[in-house]
């Protein structure tokens, strides 16, 4: 076991495209970071106005969180597919595509919800930091569609070749990321803040 | 010589695709070379541009009670000295020397990702372009370099111009985290047979680790950036203090990421003053794992040392005892450096060209920015100093007497092999003498009018005493200074019409770089030289004199 991983991590210093996506994660992790500390310094400065344990609600925004996270997973059965020569990569991509498009339909409407209170971004600084957050998240997972759009144009028209394989991969990683990042958000605004 | 091939012969087209030197090849272009000098023509071009914004700001302040301009003016010309000079000179230069040197001095074709390269490369042009437009569209930003809330806010700044400033250094800072990203990938998959970590130039080593400096310390401005945007752009209220915002979160935000980014602008500097000190005292660099081993210790210590920028803030007794232990600690790993090179020239047999003669200056005079530091790292004395003129010529003594000088020992070193002709060394020790004349004389008083309290970024001052003599000389010093860079220039155009032909190895140095030709041609090298160590052009010239205890 450790000599695989230890053969991993040696594979890991030579590919040079998954090195890459590793180190932008990292990058990306102290971005969402900042944005994270901005929300838990300011998490107590509405304490009238708008604020998460006035507005937000977790059960439905769960319901939602399930289906980002579970699209890791068939991410993962896509890679897998793709890495041992499976059938069912398109399957496996149209599905994280799918799971991935309602956590954004999801997020549309709790914003739909929020605008109609007269919640804003000018608001107070719940608003602020709210979406701020949630938006870049946002705005990760859309780029992490098209991204996996892409794939599933290429793997439908079958020209998979070596390079898309690690494409696949650091697209993978990518999603799991972005996925990390809501599991981090979540936790701090819906369930934290809420208390 | 016993040359042995390690990487294929180059195909064909590359060999023709060479030969063209159009504008668009240029344009176009994904070889390391042309955008590393790319990077650097356009580090010079913005180097032109805030050198004359320094001029204007020194002529507005030559004399007491000076109406030369207007304080609006003045605002503007300090912020965009400042934006210009780090984000636009200095880290752009780095970064194209580091573009240039880092695959030929580990025996690479290219970088990991070239057109990567090129996208860091535009984004970064485009940014800093994008950010001088602001002067067409009302005002340039008149916020200071680092842009303090709530200054910077809507009420307080309504032009456009910190909008252009966030902007552009948001392009900027996405191309750099590229760019840093290539590099560290660069050095972990593209090394030669032989290049061990432990083999690395020193110069590849630094610009590695400042690679890590650069992908982790970006993303603190940019999220910064974006919060300020949008409390700009769309209301919101994170730096706002009438709504709760925090102006200090700005700060935290701001120098997390500013701190590193002092060493991001420092630490290329320190590999490019290890590559010239040794080739130039003919003897291999004292204590090669410590100078590597001292540069993380320094990037691991810049991320805990932001708030000492912060003392006047008042945060607390323990943060600021935190702070300043950890910034008097950083010295440490920082004097280690400069003991290494000091050690390195010791009984060296010395060859006093110009680059060793800006390596040796630069010596000294980034040790006296170094100490000021210290100085500002004792939060009473930080007190007492903070925004004042000691801070300009702390500041100008690590960047422009640190990085600058060291910049200059790297384009004396390196011109031959990126252009194949020599520099001038007659005129180049003009440039030398007339750098260092002119630059002492402009912030060595400044130390002394910070002291007698003369605040920076105050358009005009009284008429108190000695305070009109010593503005006069450095004023006096900047015009030195601002000409000593026409013989530079004037250097460069002679020696592309009339320098002597370099050859490959002009210096009889030792790292990879020198075994091809001048300049490189585009696939770099056609044969690498076996690596056996840290040194391997003098284990293959002289092959019964290898760096046995090197090279292990």
């Amino acid at each position: 076991m450790t000599e695989t991983l230890a053969a991993q991590g040696e594979d890991l210093l030579h590919d040079k495209t998954r090195l890459a996506i590793l180190l932008f994660i990292a990058s990306e992790a102290i971005f969402f970071a900042c944005l994270i500390a901005a929300y838990v310094r300011y998490a107590s400065a509405s304490p009238l106005g708008p604020n998460a344990k006035s507005v937000l609600d977790p059960m439905k925004t769960g319901f939602y969180t399930a289906c980002l996270l579970s699209s890791s997973i068939t991410i993962y059965f896509a890679e897998r597919a793709q890495r041992l020569r499976q059938a069912g990569v398109s399957r496996w991509l149209a599905g994280t595509m799918f799971l991935g498009a309602v956590f954004l339909y999801g997020e549309m409407q709790e914003y739909r919800k929020l605008l109609d209170e007269n919640v804003t971004v000018s608001r107070n600084l719940f608003g602020s930091t709210y979406y701020t957050l949630t938006g870049f998240h946002a705005l990760h997972v859309t780029v992490g569609l098209v991204l996996l759009g892409t794939m599933l144009v290429i793997s439908l028209r079958r020209k998979m070749r070596k390079p898309q394989h690690s494409a696949l991969t650091c697209i993978s990683y990518y999603w799991h990321f972005v996925d990390a990042v809501w599991v981090a958000v979540f936790s701090v605004v819906y369930l934290w803040s809420t208390q | 010589m016993s040359e042995i091939s390690v990487l294929p012969l180059p195909m064909r087209e590359l060999a023709e695709f060479e030969e063209k030197g159009t504008i668009l090849s240029w344009l176009s272009s994904c070889d390391h070379k042309q955008i590393g000098i790319l990077y650097l023509l356009t580090a010079v071009f913005f180097f032109i541009v805030g050198g004359c914004e320094a001029l204007f700001m020194r002529i507005q302040l030559a004399v007491p009670n000076n109406h030369f301009m207007k304080p609006e003016t003045y605002d503007q010309l300090f912020t965009m000295h400042g934006t210009t000079m780090i984000f636009l000179v200095i880290v752009p230069s780095l970064l194209g020397l580091s573009m240039y040197l880092v695959p030929l001095m580990i025996g690479a074709r290219d970088v990991a990702f070239p057109r990567l390269n090129a996208l860091g490369f535009w984004l970064l042009l485009f940014g800093g372009l994008f950010l001088y437009t602001s002067i067409f569209f009302g005002n340039a930003p008149d916020m200071g370099w680092f842009s303090y809330a709530p200054l910077s806010e809507k009420p307080y700044s309504s032009l456009p111009g910190v909008d252009f400033w966030a902007l552009g250094l948001f392009a900027i800072g996405i191309g750099t985290v590229a760019s840093g990203i290539n590099i560290i990938v660069t050095i972990l998959t593209l090394r030669a047979p032989g290049m061990k970590m432990k083999r690395l130039p020193l110069f590849a080593w630094m610009t590695f680790v400042n690679s890590f400096l650069i992908v982790f310390a970006l993303p603190a401005l940019n999220a910064a950036l974006a919060m300020l945007l949008i409390d700009r752009g769309l209301h919101a209220r994170f730096f706002t203090p009438d709504a709760g915002g925090s102006p200090i979160m700005w700060q935290h935000f701001f120098w997390s990421f500013g701190h590193p980014e002092v060493y991001i602008m420092v630490l290329p500097a320190f590999g490019i003053i290890s590559e010239v000190v040794p080739v130039f005292s003919r003897q291999p660099i004292f204590g090669y794992g410590f100078v590597a081993a001292s540069t993380v210790a320094i990037a691991l210590l810049s991320f805990a040392v932001w708030a000492h920028h912060m003392f006047a803030v008042g945060l607390g007794h323990s943060m600021d005892i935190f702070f300043a232990l950890g910034s008097m600690l950083i010295a440490v790993p920082t004097g280690i450096k400069v003991f290494n090179w000091v050690f390195t020239m010791w009984h060296g047999a010395i060859r006093y060209t110009t680059a060793m003669k800006f390596a040796t200056a630069f010596l000294i005079e980034f040790t006296i920015g170094g100490l000021s530091g210290v100085i500002f790292a004792v939060v009473p004395m930080d007190w007492q100093l903070t925004d004042t003129y000691v801070i300009v010529a702390h500041i100008h003594y690590v960047l422009f007497g640190g990085t600058m000088f060291a910049l200059f020992a790297g384009t004396y070193y390196w011109w031959p092999k990126m252009t194949g002709r020599m520099l001038s060394e007659r005129l180049g020790t003009w440039h030398f003498w007339t750098t260092v004349i002119g630059f002492n004389a402009t912030f060595f008083v400044q130390h002394m009018l910070g002291f007698a309290g003369m605040t920076r970024r105050v358009w005009s001052y009284p008429d108190l005493p000695q305070w009109g003599l010593l503005n006069m000389i450095s004023t006096a010093g900047a015009f030195v200074l601002a000409g000593s860079t026409v013989f530079l220039f004037w250097n460069m155009l002679w020696s592309k019409a009339h320098g002597k032909a370099a050859g490959s190895n002009p210096w009889e140095a030792w790292t990879l770089e020198w075994a091809t030709s001048s300049p490189p041609p585009l696939y770099n090298f056609a044969q690498v030289p076996p690596v056996k160590g840290p040194r391997p052009l003098w284990d293959l010239h002289h092959p019964e004199q290898q760096d046995r205890y090197l090279n292990k």
